[in-house]
């Protein structure tokens, strides 16, 4: 992490996240943290507890224990509306839009401008949807077809425009790029950038590591509802990460850079803790 | 020709619906020697399509939010009923025969009872998460078996003398004058509409039609209205009736004063005022919005803040209100009420708002469209029945013009149909 970066306060932290389903423990003392301008995939296969931690952070599941901690003071997020109210957007891959309503409609959805006689105001609603749409893609026209007719990319720039409008500060996004194809990804990739350099910390949530790779700044590793690792992109390559999110183990020559929470580094048992106490003193001794 | 109609921004189905109209009207009227376009029949048309009309603009919502309602007719039928006895039976208690107050009091209680009842449905279907098409389709049962009950399956009779008036018939019309002054009315809000609609569009700078566009679509619409109003008001009293009027008044009879108009009759300016105040619901209005924005797709509607279950109870409940005011229409026109009354108007209202262009998989439909094709289904019948086509195949050809009609729906409308649904 660079200075710079520590001198921000995190946008958002979670600590210590508990949540169990029937005895099945879907994530387990996993913390991760996330700063302004900042990308950070968090990875791992299907059941390894990724989605389910950032259901906790979106309100669509209440963690057992842990804390969530927004710009320094603890949130309590017990649903959609409450991370709305700490802004905090999520954007479902296919549970975002209706596809029968149009642009300007599915942005303002549940939250319409009305006028002074309590009926829509389509024009203004139009009006805003059109300035903010312009500034995430300038070849943004259809605003009148329902988003059905819209391409993959399109249809992404009207979930994160509806995150915008509505002041995110962290943006949540699931599968961001599935089902999009090569062109499009670059389109979204294009989006996520912008959003980076207005200072919005991002979240992606992925399987599939070569979508998020290239966007993220930083990668939280999960397996098995623990926290394998988190590492900074560029110390890293596909390989090291892949191993991370298969094996569950950070690679020999990165284990000075797992974080706190980190707790599969090699030799420990299995669900034991010392391993996170044991590398941190580790990590220590290798910055000093 | 397509290019011209997108420029002008008219709903293309709605073109089409109304081809197949004009033809069906065209070809009866060519088939009977000219009986079918008289203002008559025009007349008549409209008086017997309404309570189906009434009803179909609610089935377009409910179907809009990917359910059904298949109890509209059995429903229909008890509050037909219920009303029969509170007119004749309850309220002259209180008040005396044919008071003033007894129709809208009648109606009122009515409204309320199918506001509860369609209500229920939605609780069952919305918070208890019973298919709508069970509920329904158990309601159908529950509601008939109520109508027969309310009163051991005497039919109800003679009903109260203003309410008749809501079933059009003779008296049940506005007249020629007020005929005039509604189309006066209708046209002058059509032309306000469109100014603002243009002005407001252009405040924002928001492309516009072309201002001949404009000039037709308001045109066509104006020209509609007059063709509408002039036809009712060319349909004439029966001069016995006429004479019987006049006599009333005092006025002495002549051959030119017998020429009374019907005018408007009553049930239509209901359908029109249903029809007019839905849509603007739909499309003014959160509560249409999100009945769109739920049809579309459930879970975003959810996580878009929208309560989709209450929003359920209320599309049902709208339901049964409509539901009161066709029961309302129907037993006034036969001036009875019968526990078989309604008896398949669900599959009538099903099937007018699927012929107008209403999706079976939700989030797509229009309220003229239902209106459209409740007129659609009811030429066809009164047509048939015109010719003195037997009743079974009259059945049989409105049964293959239904599959015909979703069959298009599939065909030219796939691509709003969600592949997951």
């Amino acid at each position: 992490m660079t200075t710079t970066e520590m001198n921000k306060d995190p946008l958002v932290e979670m600590r210590d996240i508990h949540i169990s389903f029937g005895g099945v423990k879907a994530v387990d003392g996993v913390s991760i943290d996330l700063y302004p301008g900042e990308v950070v995939g968090v990875l791992g296969h299907n059941g390894a507890g990724k989605s389910t931690l950032i259901k906790i952070l979106s309100g669509a599941y209440q963690a057992d224990s842990g804390q969530i901690i927004v710009d320094g003071k603890e949130a309590k997020i017990e649903n959609a509306r409450d991370a709305r109210d700490n802004n905090i957007e999520t954007i479902y891959q296919n549970l975002a839009l209706a596809d029968n309503l149009d642009a300007a409609q599915n942005l303002f959805l549940g939250r319409e401008i009305i006028d002074r006689f309590g009926f829509l105001d389509d024009a203004a609603m139009e009006h805003k949807a059109r300035e903010v749409l312009h500034r995430l893609n300038p070849n943004f026209k259809k605003f009148t077809s329902p988003v059905s007719a819209l391409s993959g990319g399109q249809r992404q720039s009207v979930a994160i425009a509806r995150a915008l409008l509505f002041e995110a500060r962290v943006l949540i996004m699931d599968e961001p790029c599935a089902a999009l194809g090569v062109h499009e990804t670059k389109m979204v990739g294009e989006l996520i950038d912008q959003l980076k350099r207005d200072g919005l910390g991002i979240l992606l949530i992925s399987h599939d590591l070569h979508d998020v790779f290239d966007l993220s700044d930083r990668l939280h590793v999960m397996k098995n509802g623990k926290l394998v690792g988190s590492v900074r992109t560029e110390d890293v390559t596909h390989d090291d990460v892949l191993g991370m999110i298969i094996l569950g183990k950070m690679p020999e020559h990165l284990l000075h850079l797992a974080g706190p929470g980190a707790t599969n580094a090699p030799g420990a048992p299995d669900g034991l803790p010392p391993a996170s106490t044991a590398h941190q003193s580790e990590t220590s001794e290798n910055t000093q | 020709m397509s290019r011209l109609l997108s420029k002008m921004e008219v709903d293309r189905r709605l073109v089409g619906l109304a081809v197949v109209l004009l033809v069906i009207w065209i070809g009866f009227d060519i088939a009977s020697g000219g009986r079918f376009i008289t203002p008559r029949n025009i007349f008549n048309l409209s008086v017997q399509t309404a309570s189906v009309a009434v009803m179909a603009c609610g089935m377009v919502l409910i179907i809009v939010t990917r359910h059904i309602d298949l109890s509209v007719g059995a429903i229909l039928g008890v509050l037909a009923m219920i009303m029969g006895v509170v007119q004749t039976d309850l309220l002259p208690q209180f008040l005396d025969y044919n008071h003033p107050a007894t129709w809208i009091l009648t109606l009122l209680i009515g409204i309320a009872l199918g506001a509860a009842i369609g209500g229920l449905q939605g609780v069952a279907v919305g918070y208890l998460g019973v298919p709508a098409f069970i509920v329904t389709l158990g309601g159908l049962l529950v509601w008939r078996g109520s109508a027969w009950w309310v009163t051991q399956g005497r039919t109800v009779a003679p009903l109260d003398h203003n309410y008749i008036l809501l079933g059009g018939g003779i008296e049940g019309t506005i007249g020629a004058t007020w005929s005039w002054i509604v189309a006066l009315i209708a046209i002058l809000a059509i032309i306000y509409a469109a100014i603002m609609e243009r002005r407001r569009r252009l405040s924002f700078e928001f492309p516009v039609k072309p201002i001949w566009a404009e000039y037709t679509n308001t045109i066509i619409k104006a020209g509609l209205v007059l063709a509408v109003i002039t036809t009712l008001n060319a349909y004439h009293l029966p001069i016995r009736a006429a004479e019987r009027l006049l006599e009333n008044k005092g006025i002495p009879v002549t051959p030119e004063n017998l020429e009374i108009s019907h005018g408007i009759p009553i049930p239509l300016l209901i359908v029109a005022l249903v029809a007019i105040v839905l849509t603007i619901v739909v499309k003014r209005t959160r509560f249409g919005r999100y009945i769109f924005a739920i049809g579309g797709n459930p879970q975003a509607a959810e996580l878009a803040g929208i309560n989709v279950k209450r929003m359920t109870v209320a599309v049902f409940a709208l339901m049964g209100v409509l539901c009161a005011i066709s029961a309302a229409i129907s037993s006034a026109r036969l001036q009875s009420a019968g526990n078989d009354l309604g008896t398949l108007d669900e599959l009538r209202v099903i099937a007018a708002v699927v012929i107008g262009g209403t999706s079976l998989a939700g989030g797509v439909g229009t309220i003229y469209g239902a209106l459209i094709g409740a007129l659609v289904m009811q030429s066809l019948q009164s047509g048939m029945a015109l010719l003195g086509v037997d009743t079974s195949l009259q059945s049989i050809v409105i049964g293959l013009v239904l599959v015909l009609a979703v069959f298009s729906d599939k065909y030219f409308h796939r691509r709003y149909s969600d592949p997951t649904a």
